[in-house]
């Protein structure tokens, strides 16, 4: 049981790498999917019985993060004509080294606040802080809209898998709600980038600033 | 039961844009719907509160059982909240019967179906603001009703002047949130707990309780329009559709004053100068507020000013009730603050009805420039009758309601002279208030002799038409309302009793009815309606006979006198505003008159708001110029920004 679930906690923190390296977006949309894939799977095999509203949040989990979610981006990839993200404000290099020394300062970090007797091993602190690092990341040296709505993605992420810590004591009706928030949110952001790229010709967040008043 | 039908009605106007937002662009079923809706819910919420409170019931408390950070979400109704709602309901239903007529969405497919939303939103948050039971709920109620209250002005939001003024109305509103976050923190730290509102907190400090004061004096203070803070105002109920000014001057404002009111009663014994501060605040706010709308050419400027004198006339109550409050006189509270809250319903009937009059004008000839219209007496002649009825009560002639209100405070004003009490100068308000009712008079005068007597001054005003039963229908019951609180005071006071006691700390206050023999104003109300209709009799005959020959009305004597050789808005009040022109600032452009035969010249006359035009903009012109080095940190890029939030959340982790 530990096995499996350290398992996907470490294929995770790998795929938070490979994101922050992708520079082809359909990578980055197939990797963000494939993790939220993976973390549907996490409420059933912490829980270990089955009661009905996890069960129910994971499977909605996988439906979103995993099928939905990607499917909607995929959309607005191609509306917007948008292959590569050409010129992040860090490179590609210097942001994986960063996350792997963020993943490092996670997991040294989390050693100090981790509760002595989690009972989902010592990795899920270091992966939510890696997860949430790696979108605020994404969110803040990337240029496209996409790849910032994949941060978004990503750090919702993160809480979600913080959020494991607590299940069982705050109501799973809030997690389905935060689901929803987030469905709603990147609903509303690819009806954005569609608006974006009509006004600018371009999905390039710089060029917003033109809107400073 | 009761809390749950009102949240069933909160939530059935909220929802009750919905309808025509979904239907076509041009459908007339989804307004019709969204209204019916509307009405119903705000009919059921009218009853539900009459019922608990004619019972005379313990106020009511709900709370769920789902906790949050912040606390269970909870909601009070007491019988001082109770008085504030009914006029929310009233005023917000009428106006959206009005609106079918008024905004039909046939003609206005932009921007009908937005108005319409944002109506049952903003008055949704409104019923809730006077629910909250505790403070984050508050805030958040507050700013739901501020922000939709901005969408609902903003409805034509391609005019410039209404961007400008949703601009203003947008600073105005922060600010007044930002002292209010700031004052329900205090609060929090001062009272232990989030729960609202908090009474007999005299054990605190006192630089911290007037702290409190000043925070949400100032905050609420925004909201209802007191004099330094009301810039906001005349600019946002002038742009705004006319039945939204109606709901924004009826109803919101209220919610200012329904802040001030709780904020007033949270030191149960509160210090001499609060009452005397919010005396003072309220005179200045009334005759300056009455000042400036006697100068106004644009009649819903005019009426913006005129809400702004409103409002000062009943801070000037709430004031005295303060002062008995610290002075322990229970005649002073019951005189003045259910004076104060009289008025407010009362202004909640008359202010409504006067803009939605002034919708019908501008409905019926496209003119909103008083120096526009005249004559319009002949050819809308059920309007003319509804504003005169609007324009009496407002200058609190009787037999009208708002006779009844002020009449509440003059006694009680003069109740602090007697028995050598230490806040006799608080009498001084009487001649100061006597004054404002004369400029009132003065203002209503010119307001309707200049649009409804005379001559039309233009082929707009010449072929105006009366508005539809949709828009007279709600301003006849409105005028019904007028007459019958002001006939009929007793049927309120049971009510006004009720919010009293629920605001002070004393058990039994003296009931209105015993300090005031109500049926006096049964009695001169229908001496005077008595006295009206048998003149009426009597002047039949001598008006057929003397028909012929109608002349020209306020003619002068002139053989053929034209429209533009009567007297205008402006030259009726000119020689009050010569006298004031230190308070009222206008520009005036005048014609030089050289030689025997002068060239043709002309006069102009403009009255901007003197404060916004001639301190505010220029200020936060040379703020903005003084601190542009510090825009360096807006650069506009996204990135940059989401750093920002990182730095921040990362100091709020470490410290």
């Amino acid at each position: 049981m530990m096995m499996t679930l350290n398992a996907i906690f470490v294929l995770v923190i790998l795929i938070n790498l490979f994101v922050l390296g992708a520079g082809r977006m359909k990578a980055l949309i197939h990797a963000a999917a494939l993790q939220g894939i993976l973390l549907g799977l996490l409420p059933p095999l912490v829980l270990r019985e089955a009661q009905f509203v996890p069960l129910f949040m994971a499977l909605m989990t996988v439906v979103l993060k995993g099928v939905v979610i990607p499917n909607m981006l995929l959309k607005a990839l191609r509306d917007a004509h948008v292959k590569r993200e050409v010129e992040p404000i860090i490179g590609f290099m210097p942001c994986i080294l960063l996350g792997a020394a963020a993943t490092g300062a996670a997991l040294v970090l989390a050693g100090r606040i981790t509760p002595s007797a989690s009972p989902l091993g010592l990795l899920v602190i270091p992966t939510s802080i890696s997860m949430l690092f790696t979108g605020f990341l994404l969110l803040t040296t990337r240029v496209k809209a996409l790849t910032q709505t994949i941060g978004f993605l990503l750090l919702e992420n993160g809480i979600f898998v913080f959020g494991l810590l607590l299940l069982g004591a705050i109501p799973s009706l809030v997690e389905l709600g935060v689901l929803l928030d987030l469905f709603v949110g990147i609903f509303v952001i690819s009806i954005i980038m569609h608006h974006i790229n009509r006004e600018f010709a371009s999905l390039d967040t710089r060029r917003l600033s033109s809107l400073k008043g | 039961m009761t809390m749950f039908l009102l949240i069933l009605a909160a939530l059935l106007i909220a929802g009750s844009g919905l309808p025509s937002l979904v239907s076509g662009r041009r459908s007339a079923r989804g307004p019709v719907l969204s209204m019916a809706i509307h009405v119903l819910a705000s009919a059921l919420g009218i009853a539900v509160l009459l019922r608990h409170d004619l019972a005379a019931a313990a106020p009511l408390h709900w709370a769920t059982t789902y906790r949050f950070p912040i606390g269970k979400p909870a909601l009070q109704l007491d019988d001082l909240s109770a008085w504030f709602l009914l006029p929310i309901f009233l005023i917000s239903a009428l106006g959206s019967v009005y609106g079918l007529g008024y905004w039909p969405q046939r003609r206005h497919p932009a921007d009908g179906r937005k108005l319409r939303l944002f109506w049952g939103i903003t008055t949704a948050g409104m019923i809730l603001v006077v629910l909250a039971a505790n403070s984050v709920e508050f805030l958040i109620a507050w700013e739901i009703m501020a922000m939709a209250g901005y969408f609902l002005l903003i409805t034509e939001d391609r005019r410039p002047q209404v961007q400008q003024a949703g601009w203003v109305y947008l600073i105005a509103t922060h600010i007044a949130t930002l002292c209010l976050i700031a004052f329900f923190v205090l609060l929090r730290v001062g009272s232990g707990s989030l729960n609202l509102w908090p009474t007999g907190l005299t054990h605190l400090p006192r630089a911290m309780l007037a702290a409190l004061f000043i925070l949400g004096l100032v905050g609420f203070g925004c909201k209802a329009g007191l004099v330094p803070l009301h810039v906001w105002l005349p600019g946002a109920h002038a742009n705004a559709p006319s039945h939204v000014s109606a709901l924004f001057s009826g109803v919101l404002l209220n919610m200012g004053v329904y802040g001030i009111v709780r904020v007033a009663a949270i030191a149960g014994h509160p210090p001499i100068w609060w009452g005397a501060v919010l005396l003072s605040c309220g005179m200045l706010s009334a005759f300056l507020g009455i000042v400036w709308a006697c100068a106004q050419r644009d009649c819903k400027r005019l009426l913006a000013y005129s809400s702004i004198e409103n409002i000062g006339i009943l801070m000037t109550g709430l004031g005295l009730a303060v002062l008995g409050l610290s002075l322990q006189h229970p005649l002073w509270v019951a005189l003045g603050l259910g004076g104060s809250l009289l008025h407010m319903f009362n202004h909640s009937l008359f202010k409504p009805l006067l803009f939605m009059g002034a919708g019908g004008i501008i409905h019926g000839t496209g003119a909103r420039d008083l120096e526009a219209l005249g004559g319009l007496a002949r050819r809308m002649p059920t309007l003319f009758w509804l504003m005169l009825v609007g324009a009496a009560s407002i200058s609190a002639l009787p037999p009208w309601n708002g006779f009844v209100s002020e009449l509440f405070i003059y006694l009680g004003l003069f109740k602090t002279l007697q028995g050598g009490t230490p806040a006799g100068w608080a009498a001084l308000a009487v001649p100061l208030l006597a004054m404002v009712g004369a400029l009132a008079m003065t203002t209503f005068i010119k307001f309707t002799a200049t649009s409804f007597a005379g001559q039309p001054r233009t082929a707009a005003a010449a072929n105006a038409h009366e508005p539809g039963s949709m828009m007279l229908a709600p301003m006849l019951l409105l005028a019904a309302g007028c007459a019958i609180v002001g006939i009929f005071p007793q049927l309120f006071t049971g009510l006004l009793d009720h919010a009293i006691r629920a605001w002070t700390p004393w058990n039994a206050p003296i009931p209105l009815e015993t300090i005031i023999p109500l049926g006096c104003f049964t009695a001169v109300a229908l001496a005077l309606f008595f006295a009206g209709g048998l003149i009426g009799v009597l002047a039949i005959p001598w008006r057929h006979a003397r028909i012929r020959n109608p002349g020209r009305t306020w003619g002068c004597g002139y053989v053929s006198p034209n429209q533009r050789m009567q007297y205008t808005g402006s030259s009726l009040t000119q020689a009050l505003t010569e006298m004031l022109r230190w308070l009222v600032w206008s520009t005036r452009r005048q014609p030089r008159i050289q030689g025997v035969f002068p060239q043709p010249s002309n006069y102009a006359s403009h009255t901007p708001d003197p404060l916004l035009e001639s301190v505010v903009q220029p200020a936060l012109h040379k703020a903005g110029n003084t601190l542009k080095s510090a825009r360096i940190f807006q650069s506009g890029t996204v990135q940059l920004y989401l750093l920002y939030v990182l730095l921040i959340v990362l100091v709020l982790l470490l410290v």
